[in-house]
């Protein structure tokens, strides 16, 4: 699925290179660190890019700086400082309750939707800077440029072509045929084309739960998105749909960076490039995922992927 | 497996199954009372209507349809009345539904959460208890005077309008709240504003709430009797309002907004109040026509919503 807009990120992308080299070093020519500044309490991150499993360039496609969040008083996350590679998969994980939701819901903007919250820090989206939790950016702008698919697979009770293109008539696509063509690409893009090519028009509510969940992501795929949040996508499906969907988000980071959510270790271990573990609204320990589930650096995250609380 | 003694004598099967018996007679007791409560109630409206229809039996004609109001009682109809009721029924409609579903989506999708927003939810509860001639008392002061509609008919269809809001704006935010949050993230997950989460999601998922709340609103007006006396209904009337379709360009008009009227229970009254017993077989005939015309509007709400619950299956 390449695209226009994916054609416009891979042309800016030296210049995008030069800044992230400033900025952060998630870059294979220079193989070690991403650090947060000093800050008493807030984790030092330490990233070796240089034995990635993938012998290719790595940018930096969202920096998120020294991020807090609030719901009213409470402070659900604090100073969090960690790289999100372009068109990896970054997992988060944690025990219940440690934030994960919450931080993954500061990339789409979604507790806007909130009354009384508050962000502090910031999301760099790169390649043009956009700072996402920014007071004065529009979190409409944001989750147009950022795709999420939900925890509990939430089609709208339409039909399957209708699903797929709520995403492209938003933005304006009235044109049948581009639809027709788009809304094949989304769901070719997420595995779901040969099961329901021939019942597009049939509600979407028809469908079973791991299809559903399948065509949420192609809906999301549809207005092609920079970054694909995911928020515990396979927690209310059976083993089988869990697997195509894992199966379908590590093919998807050819063409996007996903972001992923999961109380699922193995999932984790087997989807992502990229772990963050976070306890408590702090994050622990960030690191490549070969890294985090052999030789975890902190005991705190040991504990946890050994099974010993969570 | 509880060893405290005190738990222990509790855990016996024999008494385990008495207890049981015990508790399952309860259960039935209910059962048997709501069934007697529901019996009641429906034996009641049944003996009513089915006296209603043996009272009116012999008027129930063709005639008695398209026949005007007259002092013989055999000849006399209800054809301004039902005209009437028909055209205030649409004028209600026509005002209260968009002025409610309006009002229940700012309450459930746009307004804060503060002691302002409050205040209204609390107020606009309260007004479906007001008794119907206080509004009857309102209109006549704003719309039949302050206005200058007079004793016409979009006076008493604003009237009932009023009337009927609190019960319009009550359902459709019951139906708007029964949109799963998740359609709504949904949505704006893919970049969609509050009013394009609204229009394209919210009203078509909750249109099967809206319509019942908007009939049940309507068959409640429809038999509203005390705020258009009081606006002043005319009680005898031999001739129709004009016609909302005209031979010539633009084809419709509305000037029988502007015209006096009777109503389907105003024309009961009347006859109810005549002391030629003939009268009561038209006024029976009336009711019976008239509960007809609510139970049917029911029904229809019924159906609509049957319809849109298997097609939206939460």
């Amino acid at each position: 699925m390449m695209d226009s807009s994916t054609a416009a990120r891979a042309q800016s992308a030296p210049q995008a290179r030069q800044q992230s080299r400033e900025e952060h070093s998630l870059r294979e020519d220079q193989p070690v660190t991403a650090e947060a500044p000093e800050r008493s309490g807030s984790p030092r991150i330490s990233v070796t890019v240089g034995e990635t499993r993938k012998n290719r360039s790595l940018n930096v496609k969202a920096a998120v700086d020294n991020l807090s969040f609030y719901y009213g008083q409470h402070r659900a996350l604090k100073n969090l400082t960690i790289p999100i590679a372009d068109k990896q998969v970054t997992a988060l994980i944690g025990p219940s309750g440690c934030g994960k939701s919450t931080f993954l819901r500061c990339f789409n903007r979604m507790h806007d939707l909130q009354p009384d919250t508050r962000y502090e820090g910031s999301i760099t989206l790169h390649p043009d800077n956009l700072n996402l939790v920014g007071a004065h950016v529009d979190p409409i702008e944001v989750r147009m440029r950022i795709g999420m698919v939900f925890q509990k697979p939430n089609p709208f009770p339409k039909s399957v072509f209708e699903n797929v293109a709520y995403g492209l008539r938003l933005r304006g696509v009235r044109n049948r045929a581009t639809l027709a063509e788009e809304v094949e690409k989304a769901l070719r893009g997420a595995a779901l084309w040969d099961e329901v090519k021939d019942r597009l028009q049939d509600s979407a509510l028809a469908l079973s739960g791991g299809q559903m969940q399948r065509l949420c992501i192609a809906r999301a795929l549809a207005t092609t998105p920079e970054i694909l949040l995911f928020d515990e996508p396979t927690s209310a499906l059976d083993p089988i749909a869990t697997a195509k969907i894992e199966e379908l988000i590590s093919t998807l980071r050819d063409q996007v960076t996903v972001l992923i959510v999961t109380h699922n270790m193995q999932q984790a271990a087997r989807v992502s490039d990229y772990t963050a573990f976070m306890y408590l609204g702090e994050l622990i320990e960030f690191d490549e995922a070969a890294k985090i589930f052999t030789n975890p650096g902190k005991k705190a995250t040991e504990d946890y992927i050994t099974g010993r609380y969570g | 497996m509880s060893t405290n003694p005190a738990v222990t004598p509790f855990l016996d099967p024999k008494r385990v199954r008495e207890g049981l018996s015990k508790r399952k007679m309860l259960d039935e007791v209910f059962v048997v009372v709501g069934l007697l409560v529901m019996l009641i109630c429906l034996t009641v409206l049944a003996v009513l209507f089915i006296d209603l229809v043996r009272d009116g039996s012999e008027r129930f004609t063709w005639d008695f349809f398209t026949n005007f109001a007259s002092r013989h009682a055999e000849r006399a109809g209800i054809l301004a009345a039902w005209v009437g009721t028909t055209l205030i029924m649409i004028v209600t409609a026509v005002a209260a539904v968009p002025v409610g579903v309006a009002a229940a989506i700012y309450l459930e999708e746009y307004a804060p959460k503060n002691w302002f927003t409050a205040i209204i939810e609390i107020n606009v509860t309260n007004l479906a208890g007001v008794p119907s001639i206080v509004y009857g008392l309102l209109a006549l002061g704003l719309f039949v005077y302050q206005f200058d509609l007079g004793q016409s008919i979009v006076a008493a269809g604003l009237t009932l309008a009023l009337l009927i809001l609190p019960i319009v704006i009550v359902a459709t935010r019951e139906a708007i709240r029964s949109v799963p949050n998740a359609i709504r993230e949904a949505a704006y997950g893919l970049g969609a504003t509050r009013w394009e989460v609204t229009k394209d999601h919210v009203l078509p998922y909750s249109t099967g709430g809206i319509l019942t709340g908007m009939i049940l609103g309507l068959s409640r007006a429809i038999g509203e009797t005390a705020p258009i006396i009081t606006i002043g209904a005319l009680s005898f009337i031999a001739f129709l309002p004009q016609s909302p379709f005209t031979s010539e360009f633009p084809f419709i008009s509305f000037g029988w907004l502007n015209d006096p009227f009777t109503a389907m229970p105003i024309q009961m009254f009347n006859w109810v109040s005549r002391p030629d017993p003939a009268f009561q077989a038209n006024a029976a005939a009336a009711g019976a026509i008239l509960l007809g015309m609510t139970l049917l509007m029911n029904a229809v709400a019924i159906w609509i919503r049957y319809r849109y619950r298997k097609r939206i299956n939460w």
